[in-house]
This record gives C-alpha cells, structure tokens and sequence, in this order.
C-alpha cells in the first residue's frame, strides 16, 4: 500500500515531504532546548517552593533586573559579552566532539596578556595599542587552548581533564604575575597590572550603552556559524566530530582541524579576557576569573554549539546572572541561587538531548505518516 | 619552644602536608575507580566533593559529633552518585557532560545551603601522633595522622582485593570490560554500575567531609580547588587500582604541600606558582601516560574517557 503511494505521488509531493521535515528537524532545534529550559525553570520553581519562596516572585525579580528596563538590558548585554566568547570556546571544539570546559584559562590569560601589552607599550597612540592588546590575548588564549587541542591530537590526552586542569594554571599564573613580575606598586588592597592608559580604553558602542566586546561577540557567534554550517572546513570538522576513523580514512587532516577550531575557541575566550581589562576593570587582576568560562559551558550545551542560538542563549544567562544582587536582597536567597538554576537547567537539558527520539516534532510526523 | 631544625624542616613538612593533603585524594580516586572499573565515568565529584564538605561540616555543627557529620557526607554523596548513575542509564546520556552538570549543580547546592555554615565552628576529626617517640615539635607535628588517612589506606588495600578476588569485585570488572560479555553472563550492567557511581559518590563525599572536618577544618566556599577532578585524573594514572591511588594520591599530597613548606622557611617567592604544582604534575603525568596509538594498559573498556 505504501509503497503503492509512494511510486503515485507526483514528484513535488515528496520533495515537499522532505521539506517539510528539514523544517521540522529545524522547529525541533528550537523548541527542544527551550522546553528544556522552562522544564528547569519549573524544578527550579518547585526548589524554591520547597523553601517557602515564591517562584513568581523570583522570576519576576529576574525579569526586572535583568530586561525589564533599559538600565537592566544594558546591564544584562555588558555581561553577555564575555559569554557569548566563552561560549564559542567550548561549542567549536565540541563540533568536532572534543568537550573543552577550561575556557576560564584563556580567558584569564587574554586578560592578563592585554594588561602586560599595555605596560610594555604604553606611549603607543590608543586604536593601535588595542589592535595590539587582542592580537596578544588571540595569540594567548589561541595557544593555550590549542595546546589542549594539540594534546589531545598528539599524545591523545583527554581533553576535557587537560583543560581544566590548564585552568587551574592558568589562574596560578595569573595571581603569580599580577603579584610579581606585572604588579603596579600603586595597587594596595587588590594585586593588578598598572592601569590601561585612557586612550587604550575601549569605549561604548553609541546608542547601546554597552561596549564594542558585545558587537564583537555577536560577529564572533555568527563568523562561526558560517564557518561551521557553510564551509568546506566546517564541514570536515563536523564529519571529524561524527567519526574520527571515517574522517581520517577520507583523507581529512583531523588534527589540524582539532588545533585549529580549539585554538580558535580559545583565541575567543582569550578576547573575552580583553575586553574585560580594557573595557569594564581597566587592568589585569583577580577579578578577571569570574566564571564566564564555567556559564560559558552550559551556555554552549542549551545552544547545541550552534553559533547562531549561542546568541539568545547568552542573553537569558546574562540576564539570570545581572538578577543576582537583586534576588539576594529581595528574597534574602544566597548569591549561589542562579548556580543552582543552572545546575538544573544544565541536567534538564542533557536529558533533552538523550530523549530527543522520544519526543520530537520528527518523531510526530512520522508517526502521523506511517 | 621550637626547636631549630633548619632546611630538614622542609622535607618534614611535605611529609606531614602530603599525609594531611592526600587524604581526600585517597577517597575520592579509590572512588573514582570503582566507579571507572564498572565502565562509567563521574567527572561530577567535584560538585559531590564540594557538597561532602558542606553537609559533612552542617551536620557536624548540629549535632555537634563529627562523625555523625562524616556519615551524613557520605550519604549526600552517594544521593548525588545514584543520581549520576540513573540519569546515565538513559540511552545516549553523555557521561562526561552529565559529569560537568553536576559539577555545577552540586557546587551550586552546596554554596546555597551552607551560606548560614560559613562562620559556626564544627567538631574537628581526630587525629592520632604517631611522632610520641620523637622530641623534635616539627616531627611530632608531622605526624600527626588523621583517622581518615589511616582508614583511607585501608580502604585502597581493600578495594583493591576486592576487585582482584570476590565475585563482586569480578562483577564490576566484567561490567566495565565488556557490556556484552556482561550481559551474556546474565549480569545487570547498569545496576552494577548504579551501585559502583553511588559507592563512589559516598567516598568522595567522606573525602570532602574531611576537608571541612580536619583540614584545612572549616566551611567555606573555596574550599575545593578542584580536588574531585584531579582524582579523576589521577585515576587514570593510577592505572584503575585503588592502591597505585593511594600512592599517587601521597605523590600529589607532597606536590600540593610544597608550597606552604617553602613558605614556612621564608620563601615567598613564586608562592602561586608552587600552589600550581599539583596540577603541572597532574598534567604531565596524564601526558606522559595517555597515548594515541596503543590503548591503555589495563584501562577497562568500556570507558568513554579513553575511547
């Protein structure tokens, strides 16, 4: 019978079919990780019930601190920045199946390699000492995660252990450096570089309030969904990813690829560092590892390591984070509440992905069509 | 009054730091490879860690028994194992992301719960001096073992022969070699594997009571630096038989002490890059030991970390 139907349909039925489920794998994409995200929202509203405070009153405080004004969106897109480049650290990598979650060293590193560019230089005029400043944390950051790559590629090191590992390294070297070598004598209470002079400074992008690493991180997300989705290397890279023997039996060079995307993921979180020194602290110190590299990790998994969903992924945990000193004195709730809902959100959303053959938009279609 | 022992003070002290700093190691790693011999992968005691050592000092501080505090560590962990291990046994759950979200979450929970914990004072664990027959303060200071770290030895040996020599031991072997070969001896993998992540998750939530509990003795949010993950690369090291953890975790407790020894002769320079010096070790010695071409001597094979 089926068969029957099939050999009378008219061609363009069955390209319409066919059609028509590309878009419902693509309404899939979508709608699975935010069904994952509100079936967090919810457990998390039910932790909160369980201790006598009110769910609707969280979400409302998170939603006013974090996008209800023009204040709070500000607020909300300065920290979306450095996500949206820590996130890249882990989803370009994780294409090719390698889970990088030590994007907090290159950061840290970026940061500090900037700082040290401006101390050594600093009669430099202001766009050329910044154009200096982000080629030294690409190249920081680019190498350190990329070594990882390199480790992984050469000697077979498990990637997801070596970099977090190199975090904590990275974070020594850090303290080491901005205590030792890098230190501003005139630095008291809090270790740090000597201060960027004004001119090196990276400034607001007019009429947005927010500064250009935002602009930075956006294009960054979308280079990278290009590079991923509609280039030959991307192409390679996501075959590397499905299969390694395969890949390599076609000829493709594995392990370039694997050096090249994670050292471009880590010349990202190596910017992110940047930007934070020279457009929100104005020098290197202790502050620099905030844990943007960790949210960077959950913020890569709720957007599949698509650059494109990196995008609102890093708005809505942006957002949750601006809420934090709102939420602490509103609901008298720890700082450590938000970690807690991306805890659960991060479970949720792995149970997402493994249940995706049961409930899915594909699924649905085929079951209607059978 | 102390007495003047010069230079002789630093090795002392790394041999007092790497009994003191080992311990949690000792649990966590001899965890770590149960669970890893059964075929599973935790990258999640971190977090469990992390939660061991607030639970651990909470319930010490209420009811005012450090042992009763230990137990309840213990427990909280193995809650947080059984969790790992039931979520893994869904089909096409990545073990090694499921790990890292937990690492999250437990972190998260811990910090949450043990904001009010920070500033109370707990019962501490006792410890036993074993340096009576020496007159020299430094000797008898670093001697003086915790219980733990004498029950932790005991523990590797006992792993270890477990593994080796009792059909349960053989079970959890069988489990993380093969599924199939598993399966076909009418074994249930992933309840074997339950009960081997929940085993594990209890250690390493005594090995994060003892944190709180002993040393470095108290609550607070950085408490951990990433002891959990570094067990688990120690694991591999250690070639997955507890006892070789038991001895790399004394190698990794010296590295980690090297620091505060120097520093209590007078040298602060490079204070932080000494601090690093466990996780350069660790590093290149998973370096040293991974490899590309031939698959891990005696690594079980069904694990997805060395695949």
């Amino acid at each position: 019978m089926t068969t029957e139907a099939g050999l009378a349909a008219p061609a363009t039925g069955a390209i319409n079919a066919e059609t028509a489920e590309t878009f419902a794998r693509k309404l899939d994409a979508v709608l699975l990780p935010l069904a994952a995200l509100l079936v967090g929202m919810s457990i998390f509203s039910i932790f909160l019930l369980f201790l006598g405070k009110s769910p609707i009153e969280f979400f409302q405080i998170v939603y006013k601190a974090g996008f209800g004004t023009a204040f709070s969106w500000t607020n909300t897109l300065a920290r979306a920045a450095p996500l949206l480049l820590a996130a890249l650290c882990v989803a370009l990598p994780a294409r090719l199946g390698l889970v990088i979650i030590g994007g907090e060293g290159a950061i840290v590193l970026g940061g500090v390699a900037a700082g040290a560019v401006a101390m050594l230089a600093p009669g430099l005029p202001g766009p050329i000492g910044i154009i200096f400043m982000a080629i030294a944390a690409c190249v920081v950051g680019g190498a350190w995660i990329g070594g990882i790559g390199a480790l992984r590629h050469l000697r077979g090191v498990n990637e997801t252990i070596s970099s977090l590992l190199m975090a904590y390294i990275a974070i020594a070297l850090m303290n080491h450096l901005v205590e030792g070598p890098l230190r501003d004598p005139a630095s008291l209470n809090k270790p740090s570089t000597a201060p960027l002079p004004d001119a090196w400074r990276i400034g607001e992008i007019p009429g947005v309030g927010v500064h250009w690493g935002l602009a930075v991180g956006i294009i960054g997300c979308i280079v990278c969904w290009l590079l991923i989705e509609r280039t030959t290397w991307g192409f390679a890279a996501r075959i590397v990813g499905g299969n390694v023997k395969a890949a390599q039996i076609q000829g493709l060079p594995a392990g370039l690829l694997m050096i090249g995307f994670t050292a471009l993921g880590g010349a990202f979180a190596g910017l992110a560092g940047m930007f934070e020194v020279a457009a929100v602290h104005g020098s290197a110190n202790a502050s620099l590892a905030a844990g943007y590299g960790y949210t960077g990790i959950l913020i890569a998994f709720l957007a599949r390591h698509n650059g494109l969903a990196i995008i609102p992924a890093a708005i809505v945990f942006a957002g949750f984070e601006a809420s934090s000193g709102l939420i602490q004195r509103r609901l008298d709730l720890p700082d450590a509440t938000i970690l807690v809902l991306e805890g659960i959100v991060f479970i949720t959303i792995l149970l997402s992905d493994a249940r995706q053959d049961r409930v899915s938009i594909v699924k649905l279609m085929k079951g209607a069509s059978a | 009054m102390t007495t003047d022992i010069g230079l002789w003070g630093v090795p002392l002290a790394i041999l007092g730091g790497a009994i003191r700093v080992s311990t949690p190691f000792i649990f966590v790693s001899v965890g770590e490879a149960l669970t890893e011999r059964s075929g599973r992968v935790n990258l999640g005691l971190e977090g469990t860690l992390v939660f061991g050592a607030m639970s651990g000092y909470a319930v010490a501080y209420q009811t005012n028994s450090a042992w009763i505090g230990l137990l309840a560590a213990a427990f909280f962990g193995m809650l947080f194992g059984l969790f790992h291990g039931w979520i893994c046994k869904l089909p096409k759950v990545n073990d090694i992301a499921l790990g890292i979200a937990l690492m999250i979450f437990g972190s998260g929970l811990a910090f949450f719960f043990g904001k009010p914990y920070i500033q109370p004072v707990a019962p501490h664990l006792p410890a036993i001096s074993l340096g009576w027959w020496s007159d020299v303060p430094q000797v008898q200071a670093a001697l003086r073992v915790n219980v733990l770290f004498i029950a932790g030895i005991a523990l590797a040996i006992a792993a270890s022969w477990m593994l080796k020599n009792t059909k349960v031991g053989l079970t959890i072997r069988v489990a993380g070699d093969s599924a199939d070969a598993a399966r076909a001896l009418g074994i249930d993998v992933n309840r074997v594997r339950l009960w081997s992540t929940a085993a594990g998750g209890a250690l390493a939530g005594i090995g994060g009571a003892y944190l709180s509990l002993y040393y470095p003795g108290s609550w607070n949010e950085g408490i951990s630096s990433g002891q959990g993950l570094m067990a688990v690369a120690l694991v591999i090291f250690a070639r997955w038989s507890p006892i070789n953890c038991a001895y790399a975790s004394l190698l990794f407790g010296g590295a980690g002490a090297l620091g505060p020894a120097l520093q209590s002769v007078g040298v602060t320079q490079g204070y932080y890059l000494f601090y690093a010096a466990p996780y350069v070790l660790t590093l290149g010695l998973l370096i040293a030991t991974s490899s590309t071409t031939r698959a891990m001597t005696s690594a079980p094979g069904e694990l997805s970390i060395t695949k």
